[in-house]
């Protein structure tokens, strides 16, 4: 784990080179002398080895200093904790939103397969497939935010709240809401078709034929062996999932305009603000790497077969 | 002079343990044999699951690394040339255990046994197609076949096909890992009748690695007897299923079904009088790891796995 | 005396492929008697195991034709409610593959303590653990207590397979359907679990219904036998006429098809062609005559019945009756293929 994380910062860093300009081409009027200029770029140690700078980047990095954004002219640091706490609460909702809809959805669609719920269930999960989050995301958005005004269309609370206050906190989950249920709505649909899949291949396994034999009633065959047994790979799918959600907020906050890491992201991109980028891609590399971990972890706890020594 | 001999080979496996993935320990799957192959004989590996007898006989063709050891074919030294195209790989073949997994269900008949001929010899289509009939013959499968797939065949056929491609290059030596293992008692009658054939037609040696005990006395000269990667007892056929020395063998051969239902009297109190011994005696078999000895000769060709004496 | 204990009955069991029903039983009809091992011998796709699976009612899937009596009650036709009081109850199961037959996610002591807990609701918990350990005891686990807690891959084949065993047996069963239970097993297992098997028997006096492919097992463990051959039974006799007067074409070709130490240096027979696929079974005439084409047409029944050659003794079909194997020479020519 610790050697990817190494290898993704070097990735990164040599990307952020490679890219057109330097941090002192948007900061400097391009008036100024260009000798100036490569004195600056000397003091800064620009033109060290890639080595020696990445070296100082790291250093920096662990003492907390991400760089300064050009574009809002404040630290990386303070900026993305500004809207890390927006994004893990977007991830979290759409999380359990995605999890209420896939096991009871896979659960139906495994148990009763090729029944007509098993076909409506299967159909809705290949429409997921097809469909483009930010177009699924535009028409919720202009359906349920601007059509019938349901909920809010942009923003992660309404202004001039006091924060802590309950209301807040309402309008804070107001917000969460039309987002979330966009992003899972289509994220949901690989889980619901895993699920469906892992019950399908536990029915037939040979020990749910020893639970019939032992006599036991169809529920508790489902209860107690089918679906335990298939919910399992469905902990291992999680590192997975994270991975889907950092897409995913990428454009559902853009979207719906909601403060978070994801909006900021493409934001940045777009006004160039390296930094930042280099800084979020580093973030999301390193949350899908713990997802992993995570899943691992899960799974070995779950599993008896799988126990880290 | 031997034909295949196979020196104090070891295969240790690493096991890999905590978050770093480290190499914690080593799995002993074979864990120091010798034993040497005969022209034209049918030599027997046999053991139970984990005894090492099947990575004994990949090891003897490369599919898996040697730790340490040696192997000799026809008195040349072969043991670390398996990843070159020598001569030792057209001469030593393989068949499998299990004919319907060993075959590529995308491939045609024809290109399933015309692989070996193509990685060594260059021959023209017509000329290979030739070939890949008459080896199809020579299987007892009609010509036409090639265009199958192996799904359109049974599984002694299947066992055949594997057969064919494993003669392909005129081989000396075939080792043949549990071929009939998969099949069913009339389908194992057909392969094995077939080996036997072809190993007169062709003078080929075997190599047969299996369990069922039944079918290594029916098709062995010669028997080696494993147990936890190391042998137990060595001898002729004879000398393994009328005398066998060691407690494990008298064990194995105690355990093979009578298909006489008038001796099960006999044969339990047989295997009560074996599972007795087997208790009794076991420190004078097994060293403080539970491991066999070293083999020591009881006659010029059978050899025990006992301690040495003194 | 024998006391008839399961009652077979015309059994019928069919599979769908495509749009039409294919039957793997196909009238089948015995019985199995108290304190009896009654082995049900044949290669694969014989539908051996779909008889065994059809008296348990292990298919959810398959059409069930006929009937299954066990004390009047009819098996086949029952609703699952009830089916269910009884299997684990009265009528215990072994399986193939003691490693898949197993929740990989439950410990040994909780599976067997479900099969207790499903059939006496007022059993305390810890009276149930009692008797799991009681009866790991019994099918021979040494460190039963320790064993409880164990995972099934935790275990060796062997022991798992007495895992399964404690679990058929735990609420004395009067029926046992033990389908391969060895197969997977080696050679030295394979023995242990047999005699486990027997000793269980004798003390219980349940009836043993044992499917299996290996005729060793079967000259081992039954009393009586049936040979089964394309969905339906060829040969029913005791165990000693079986081996000893084999009259079937199929059973007289099977046995000479094992390696036998007594023949040493023979040629093993080989039974030419091969069993047809489900949905290209014979249905008509003798199942058996396209293996045995030297035999005249005029030797087969047109509709084969089991024929009461001897007390107990049935053979299908009159073809037995001239049967003969092929000369050698003959033999030799074509390795036994179509």
């Amino acid at each position: 784990m610790i050697p990817q994380i190494i290898l993704l910062s070097v990735l990164i860093f040599i990307m952020a080179k490679m890219m057109p300009g330097d941090a002192l081409s948007g900061l400097i009027d391009p008036n100024i002398d260009p000798a100036t200029i490569e004195a600056k770029r000397e003091q800064m140690g620009l033109n060290d080895p890639w080595y020696q700078q990445y070296g100082r980047w790291v250093d920096d990095l662990l003492h907390g200093d991400l760089g300064q954004s050009f574009r809002y002219k404040m630290p990386v640091t303070e900026l993305i904790s500004q809207r890390l706490m927006n994004t893990l609460w977007l991830s979290l909702a759409t999380l359990i939103f995605t999890y209420i809809i896939a096991i009871p959805l896979g659960i139906i669609s495994g148990r009763y397969n090729d029944s007509l719920a098993d076909q409506a269930i299967t159909g809705y999960t290949y429409l997921g497939f097809a469909t483009p989050l930010f177009i699924f995301a535009l028409v919720m958005l202009w359906l349920f935010g601007f059509h019938f005004g349901w909920f809010p269309t942009g923003g992660s609370v309404a202004p001039g709240m006091e924060p802590g206050s309950f209301a807040y906190v309402l309008s804070k989950i107001n917000h969460l809401l039309l987002p979330a249920i966009s992003m899972s709505l289509i994220a949901t649909v690989g889980t619901v078709q895993y699920l469906r899949n892992e019950i399908i291949d536990t029915k037939q396994k040979d020990f749910i034929h020893t639970a019939r034999a032992k006599g036991a009633p169809e529920t508790r065959v489902y209860n107690k062996h089918i679906f335990r047994n298939s919910l399992l790979p469905i902990a291992a799918f999680f590192g997975y999932e994270i991975t889907m959600l950092i897409g995913g907020t990428v454009f559902v906050e853009t979207i719906f305009s909601f403060p978070g890491m994801g909006q900021l992201f493409l934001e940045s991109i777009t006004m160039r603000d390296y930094s930042v980028v280099t800084s979020l891609v580093l973030l999301f590399g390193i949350a899908s790497i713990l997802g992993a971990l995570l899943s691992d972890i899960i799974l070995s706890l779950v599993d008896p077969r799988i126990r880290i020594k | 002079m031997a034909f295949l001999e196979v020196e104090d080979l070891k295969v240790h496996f690493p096991i890999k343990g905590g978050i770093f993935g480290r190499t914690v320990g080593h799995v002993k799957a074979v864990d120091g044999v010798t034993f040497s192959l005969e022209k034209g004989k049918t030599y027997g590996l046999v053991g139970e699951s984990g005894s090492g007898k099947t990575t004994t006989g990949r090891a003897i063709i490369g599919l898996n690394n040697i730790t340490a050891g040696k192997i000799k074919f026809q008195d040349k030294e072969i043991t670390n040339l398996h990843k070159s195209k020598s001569e030792f790989r057209k001469d030593v073949q393989m068949i499998f255990q299990d004919p319907y997994s060993s075959l590529n269900p995308k491939k045609r008949v024809r290109d399933i046994v015309a692989e070996p001929l193509r990685n060594f010899e260059s021959l023209s289509k017509s000329e290979e197609k030739k070939r890949v009939q008459e080896l199809l013959e020579l299987v007892g499968l009609s010509p036409e076949s090639i265009l199958k797939y192996p799904h359109e065949f049974s599984g002694g056929q299947r066992q055949r096909i594997g057969i064919a491609r494993a003669i392909a290059l005129k081989p000396k030596l075939i080792i043949a890992d549990e071929p009939v293992s998969a099949l069913d008692v009339s389908v194992q009658a057909q392969v094995l009748n077939f080996m036997q054939d072809i190993q007169k037609e062709l003078d080929l040696t075997y190599m047969f690695i299996g369990h069922d005990l039944g079918v290594i006395r029916h098709m062995c000269d010669q028997i080696g007897i494993m147990y936890k990667g190391r042998f137990v007892e060595e001898g002729t056929t004879d000398e393994i299923f009328t005398n066998p020395q060691h407690i494990y063998t008298k064990r194995l051969v105690a355990a093979i079904p009578d298909i006489d239902p008038k001796k099960r009297d006999e044969l339990v109190k047989f295997r009560e009088e074996v599972r007795m011994e087997y208790e009794q005696s076991y420190n004078d078999y097994f060293d403080k790891d539970g491991l066999a000895y070293q083999l020591q000769p009881v006659s010029d060709t059978h050899l025990v796995a006992l301690p040495e004496k003194g | 005396m024998t006391e008839e204990l399961l009652k077979v009955q015309h059994l019928k069991t069919s599979f769908r492929i495509k749009d039409d029903y294919y039957a793997a039983v196909d009238d089948v009809t015995l019985t199995l008697n108290k304190n009896e091992v009654l082995a049900i011998v044949g290669e694969s796709g014989c539908g051996k195991s779909a008889l065994a699976f059809s008296i348990m009612g292990l298919h959810t899937k398959a059409k069930i034709e006929g009937n299954i009596l066990y004390k009047d009650q009819d098996l086949a036709n029952m609703s699952l409610a009830k089916l269910n009081k009884l299997r684990g109850k009265d009528l215990g199961m072994i399986f193939q593959d003691p490693l898949t037959a197993l929740n990989p996610l439950m410990e040994v002591g909780e599976q067997i303590g479900e099969v207790l807990m499903l059939h006496n609701k007022n059993m305390s918990k810890t009276k149930r653990v009692e008797k799991v350990i009681e009866l790991l005891n019994k099918v021979g686990i040494p460190r039963a207590a320790h064993t409880f807690s164990q995972f099934p891959h935790e275990l060796s084949g062997g022991m798992r397979q007495r895992v399964v065993i404690a679990m058929a047996i735990a609420n004395d069963p009067e029926v046992l359907v033990a389908d391969e239970p060895t197969t997977a097993l080696d050679a030295t297992i394979q023995s242990q679990i047999l005699d486990l098997i027997k000793e269980l028997k004798d003390g219980s006096q349940a009836g043993i219904i044992l499917i299996t492919h290996d005729l060793g097992v079967v000259a081992e463990m039954a009393d009586r036998v049936a040979v089964m051959y394309a969905g339906q039974i060829v040969e029913i006799a005791d165990v000693h006429t079986l081996f000893d007067h084999p009259l079937h074409p199929y059973t007289r070709s099977l046995l000479n098809s094992i390696p036998n130490a007594e023949r040493e240096g023979e040629k093993l027979h080989v039974i030419q062609g091969i069993v047809p696929a489900l949905q290209k079974l014979p249905r008509k005439g003798c199942r058996f005559s396209a293996r045995i084409p030297w035999i005249d047409a005029s030797e087969h029944e047109e509709n084969p019945e089991l024929h009461e050659v001897a007390p107990g003794h049935f053979v299908r079909c009159t073809c037995y009756k001239n049967f003969h194997f092929p000369d050698e020479s003959k033999e030799a020519a074509h390795h036994g293929i179509s």
